[in-house]
């Protein structure tokens, strides 16, 4: 029963000192994502211009892991175009699942912290809640 | 000290401090044994055979329903219905005697504290017969006193029902209180005892009790199988729940009559083996003593409940005292949410519940989202809340604060 952690220093400094969770003025789009079962509740607002995400942040409620979660990827997708944004949403999803190449997991940069959450299927929709929800949001504004 | 685990193998061979008993317990082996046996030893359809064996599965099966009266103290074993588990007992109490006698004008009363399993069933009732679903509050303690309950019965309550033992509080609701003041305006009262059959002793004509339900997979017997305690003359006027197989009398292409109580509210094949093995829960109960198990229980929740409250930053929902608190302390830890105080007591080797335990509008009223829950059997030891303790007190460092 080895339980790898994955309450990493990443993960607790972006909990405590999250550098995204704030109101955006003049965001383009809000979008609300929630796990019913856990409460674990996000509202991400992000500007887009021109196909470009200009800025992000969200505000919300949930454990360590979906609050972590959302502001690393805040600081991975501020100043990407939204095609990006989402093939970066969709290797994180892909590793969650164990099925990025280790190339792609380095893409991810700080994201790479949340991998071991794989082993802990009840956490997995903590963790992928962020990115789930920016991905409907993009899916819907294009 | 004696070492209780011992009778349950998840228990020697895990490395594991188990504290999720109030969700279900472990299962000794007498009670595995008992399961295998019956399939081994009894096995035919229950209530049918007209051929030995037949015959002695309905034995060992009614034996069970015996042994399960003998248990809950009820008169008679007619008024002993073998279910699946709590929810479906009080459904089967919702969908039959709820529908069938309230009506637009009764009022439903039921506490902030219950299960969802003892609330969604009356909402059903109360949406499909126009009748009101009451709400009884309780204090921010958990707190319901008899004088709530008093104020909160009137001529209008025809139907009442009550978790005996909180599920997230781990609090003891007085509904002795509650059955004497609905049967002066002629209602009744279910009495939800998932979390009390367990672990105190129960007497449902001690109580007076109308109806009662409780699980057999929280008092170590396997899931699946469950009791809806009635009162023989409510069962006798109450429509079938189910419909089908065995609880029959006679069928024609247009009707039937239905079979006696308790099998008239058992349709289809029962579950025998569950049944035989809850019998052997039950006497495993007898033996380690319920006074025993009561006792223990009361021990350790003392024991974890004073090195908790010592904890920076817990915060535990409910009674301040530890006596109100029967096996079950839920908690929050400053800046740390209940999943991920589940997760790291993983890490630690501790199994504890963390969410909002099935009871959302008593949180909600609490003004909590969610909480931690710790809850205790009487094979817990000293060691097993010392691994608690030790991972707590952790905790907040170990999140970065």
């Amino acid at each position: 029963m080895e339980i790898k952690s994955y309450y990493n220093e990443i993960l607790t400094d972006h909990n405590i000192h999250p550098g995204h969770k704030e109101d955006l003025v003049g965001a383009t789009c809000v979008h609300e994502g929630i796990n019913p079962s856990c409460g674990d509740d996000i509202v991400l607002q992000l500007k887009v211009e021109d196909g470009v995400i200009t800025d992000g942040s969200f505000n919300g409620d949930g454990c360590a892991v979906s609050q972590a979660s959302a502001d690393i990827m805040l600081d991975l997708i501020v100043g990407q175009k939204v095609e990006e944004a989402r093939r970066l949403a969709d290797i994180f999803m892909r590793m969650i699942k164990g099925q990025a190449t280790e190339e792609e997991i380095e893409e991810l940069d700080e994201g790479a912290a949340l991998r071991d959450i794989s082993h802990m299927p009840a956490r997995v929709k903590c963790a992928v809640l962020a990115w789930r929800t920016m991905d409907e949001m993009l899916e819907k504004n294009s | 000290m004696q070492n209780y685990k011992k009778d349950f193998p998840l228990l020697t061979e895990l490395d594991i401090a188990y504290l999720d008993n109030a969700a279900t317990t472990q299962r000794p082996v007498p009670v595995m044994e008992a399961e295998r046996e019956f399939y081994e030893k009894y096995n035919a359809n229950p209530l049918r055979g007209l051929y030995a064996l037949g015959v002695k599965a309905t034995e060992k099966y009614e034996e069970s329903r015996e042994v399960v009266r003998n248990f809950i103290h009820a008169a008679s074993a007619r008024e002993i219905v073998f279910t699946r588990n709590a929810t479906e007992s009080i459904n089967l109490v919702a969908y039959t005697y709820g529908l069938a006698n309230l009506k637009e004008g009764d009022e439903i009363l039921i506490t902030v504290e219950e299960h969802h399993s003892n609330m969604l069933p009356w909402q059903m009732v109360a949406k499909q017969t126009g009748a009101t679903l009451v709400f009884l509050e309780c204090d921010k303690d958990g707190l319901i006193s008899e004088e709530m309950v008093c104020s909160a019965v009137n001529e209008h309550t025809k139907l009442a029902a009550m978790t005996h033992i909180s599920n997230v509080l781990g609090r003891k609701n007085p509904v002795e209180a509650l059955i004497r003041e609905v049967h002066k305006v002629g209602g009744v009262v279910l009495v939800d005892a998932a979390q009390s059959a367990p672990h105190i002793p129960v007497d449902v004509r001690k109580l007076d009790a109308d109806f009662m339900a409780f699980s057999g997979h929280k008092m170590y017997a396997p899931m699946g199988i469950g009791v809806l305690y009635g009162k023989e003359e409510l069962l006798e006027e109450m429509p079938p729940f189910l419909t089908g197989g065995e609880m029959i009398e006679v069928v024609t292409r247009c009707g039937a009559t239905y079979a006696e109580l308790p099998h008239k509210f058992e349709a289809g094949t029962v579950n025998g083996g569950g049944a035989y093995a809850l019998a052997a829960a039950i006497r495993f109960i007898k033996e380690i003593g319920q006074d025993t198990i009561e006792k223990r229980e009361m021990e350790l929740t003392k024991y974890a409940f004073e090195q908790m409250v010592r904890i920076p930053g817990i915060q535990i929902q409910g009674s301040a005292k530890a006596e109100e608190h029967y096996g079950i302390i839920s908690f929050a830890l400053d800046g740390v949410h209940p999943h991920d105080i589940a997760s790291i007591l993983d890490e630690d080797h501790v199994a504890i519940r963390a969410g909002h335990h099935c009871a959302q509008p008593l949180l909600a009223y609490l003004g909590v989202r969610s909480t931690a829950r710790v809850s205790m059997a009487y094979y817990n030891t000293e060691e097993d809340i010392d691994r608690l303790i030790a991972s707590l007190s952790t905790m907040r460092k170990k999140m970065g604060y």
